[in-house]
């Protein structure tokens, strides 16, 4: 059986912890501390659970994909349909318990960083809902191929800071918004949007995102009257398959996959594997596996999905990896666009390019399974947003 | 006592502060840093802060970013520092703090960093993004090859860090000016003076000050009332507008000959 982590200090084994400059080391004791009161205390739950319910429209269904299943000609395939969760994404379910949180804490102003602009817009959202002043950090490769999101967090109220430094995607949007954070701690609040960042934040993430393996734990087991045999979820920072897996951790039958991007392929250096191509290093206040070169130096990664276009990845899945818990494969971009297009095809349902990644192994897995096995598959988000880069990449100008 | 305590201690007993200039190592290349750093030992450094740059410097503001990437462009790598170091020790006694972030030194191996570093000739180690709570192993090897571990206070830690960074550091405690970034600023908190006063109430350690120290009238004024004062970005824009490696050498020894002429009036004075 495997220990409950994190320990009191924020480690996940050997990894996570609070590795940021002094300055900020206050502001986490506070906000490790505001958390601890706010899960405890009932009045928080509820109000977090009613907002799930009434703004982002849970419970998302957990959709038994016929079509899919019959086509693949394997394992029986569930989606778990996050990509019908209000502004199309599971990064809503972060963002209302953080903003609740913030707003426990009186602090006055929202940051965030975004890749996919999908935490970006999430968390413009959940800022105009509760009438909190937002700044949103982002790449400037990302505000380039998700216009479409830039414009929606404008619409949402929030001010978009582009960021021109390094390799300008979400590493550097985190970069710059601790640069931020640092300056401002007093009256703002970080809203990290991955599984990833200094103790609390991996831990607190999971817990609200979790609601996600809840449901899809009774929903299965009232379709299927047992636990199903495989968990799949894309894996950028991590939150989505830290929301779906954390909840059967502890069921030692259920296989989870983890599935990073290949980019254009793990060999040629262009991917975003963190836990496959990486080392144990340290980046932005946690220890983790870390894409770096020879030197100890982050390196620039490359996804057609902005969402795991980052060099780094949760500690609790560095964790989960080692004790063999979860397995990681990989997906490259060209096998990403060929689900997104099968997906559409056979079920009328198109994903996000960073949920075609999870999409894309199971077509690699569910062939190879017997009928009576079962796999769930995080849809972590819908596809609207990639509709340019999904045409670019065909050669299709929208 | 170590060499950085010494030299603090010695100043102190002069009623002088120490000027502690910071530049990046590498930037825009190694024989370009030999010059600056000799430079600044010619101006009237005390002790010098060398950076190891790194690809994200979440502490940094745009001047020391810029620098980092400049060394990096041109390859720079750790034992390429070393060398470096190794160089300048054998014309120079001027105390030498490697200041950096953790993944670097982590992927070298803390106990090879803590060796080489020694063996070249450095005396201290400043880890940005190093906190107490995190840095048990690699005091354990700092400790063990007579390196002092530099650790942070800034205007958020209350009396409980205080504590702890007075129980755990070594060398001096740097207490960063402002809640922010580095970067020349236009004017210093004006509780500066009170903030120190209530770090060295807790501690025997010298306590410097960084973070936006930009100008000879600032450096004074920190002198007044800190046993250190450290010049970042503002020598490293100087650094970065010179052209040519002998024209910014003489750029940065001339800007920290101003510091220190201006922080030592404060010394008679007083």
């Amino acid at each position: 059986m495997l220990p409950k982590v994190p320990d009191r200090r924020g480690h996940f084994g050997p990894y996570g912890g609070r590795y940021v400059a002094e300055t900020l080391m206050p502001a986490l004791t506070e906000l490790e501390r505001a958390y601890a009161q706010a899960r405890r205390d009932p009045s928080f739950r509820k109000e977090f659970q009613h907002s799930l319910h009434q703004y982002a429209g849970r419970a998302t269904p957990l959709y038994f994909a016929e079509r899919l299943t019959e086509k693949l000609r394997g394992a029986k395939i569930y989606l778990k349909r996050e990509d019908l969760c209000h502004t199309g994404a599971h990064k809503i379910n972060n963002t209302l318990g953080q903003i609740l949180l913030a707003r426990r804490m009186g602090k006055e102003r929202i940051i965030a960083e975004t890749g996919a602009g999908q935490h970006g817009v999430a968390t413009a959202t959940v800022a105009a809902r509760f009438g909190l002043e937002c700044e949103i950090f982002m790449g400037k490769e990302d505000v380039a191929r998700q216009s479409l999101n830039v414009f929606r967090m404008k619409l949402l109220g929030a001010k978009v800071r582009v960021v021109e430094g390094g390799s300008q995607t979400l590493k550097d949007a985190m970069n710059e918004a601790l640069r931020d954070w640092v300056t401002h701690v007093r009256h703002t609040y970080y809203l990290i949007g991955s599984v990833a960042g200094p103790h609390p934040y991996p831990m607190m993430v999971r817990d609200f995102q979790s609601v996600i393996g809840k449901e899809a734990r009774r929903q299965f087991l009232k379709a299927e009257g047992r636990l199903p045999d495989y968990l799949v979820a894309c894996v950028g920072g991590g939150s989505n398959s830290m929301g779906l897996f954390y909840p059967f951790v502890r069921d030692p039958k259920v296989r989870m996959l983890g599935v990073e991007a290949a980019g254009r392929g793990l060999r040629t250096g262009k991917h975003a594997a963190s836990i496959l191509g990486g080392e144990v290093g340290v980046l932005h206040g946690s220890k983790s596996y870390v894409l770096q070169d020879e030197r100890g130096q982050i390196r620039e990664t490359h996804s057609i999905a902005a969402g795991l276009d980052y060099p780094g990845v949760g500690p609790e899945l560095s964790y989960l990896r080692d004790r063999d818990r979860v397995q990681f494969v990989s997906a490259t971009d060209s096998e990403a666009i060929e689900a997104i297009k099968f997906l559409a095809e056979v079920e009328g349902i198109i994903p996000a390019l960073e949920s075609a990644h999870a999409v894309a192994a199971v077509m690699r897995l569910a062939p190879r399974l017997a009928k009576h096995r079962t796999v769930i598959i995080n849809l972590s988000g819908r596809g609207d947003k990639d509709m340019t880069t999904v045409g670019d990449y065909l050669g299709v100008r929208l | 006592m170590s060499c950085i305590e010494r030299k603090l201690a010695e100043l102190q007993k002069r009623g002088e502060a120490a000027l502690i200039p910071f530049v990046t190592a590498g930037d825009p290349n190694l024989p370009t840093t030999l010059k600056i750093l000799r430079a600044l030992e010619k101006g009237g450094a005390d002790c010098i802060e060398l950076g190891i740059p790194f690809s994200d410097p979440t502490a940094d503001g745009p001047t020391i970013q810029r620098s980092s990437e400049r060394a990096l462009k041109n390859g720079l790598s750790l034992p390429r520092i070393f060398q470096l170091v190794r160089q300048f020790r054998r014309t120079s006694e001027v105390p030498i703090v490697l200041f950096g972030y953790f993944n670097p030194i982590f992927h070298y191996g803390l106990e090879n960093f803590c060796r080489a570093a020694a063996r070249a000739g450095a005396d201290g180690i400043l880890c940005v993004d190093l906190p107490p709570e995190e840095s048990a192993e690699l005091k354990r090897w700092t400790d063990a090859e007579g390196l002092d571990l530099i650790f942070l206070l800034s205007p958020t830690s209350g009396p409980d860090r205080v504590q702890l960074v007075a129980g755990k550091g070594r060398g001096f405690i740097y207490y960063v000016s402002v809640t922010g970034v580095t970067g020349a600023r236009q004017a210093l908190d004006v509780q500066l003076r009170s903030q120190v006063a209530r770090v060295r109430r807790a501690t025997s350690l010298p306590v410097g000050v960084g973070f936006g120290i930009s100008t000879p009238k600032q450096a004074a004024w920190i002198a007044g009332f800190a046993d250190a004062a450290v010049v970042g970005s503002a020598l490293v824009e100087r650094i970065e507008k010179a052209k040519g490696g002998a024209e910014k050498a003489r750029c940065a020894g001339a800007f920290v000959s101003e510091l220190k002429r201006a922080m030592k009036q404060v010394a008679k004075k007083s």
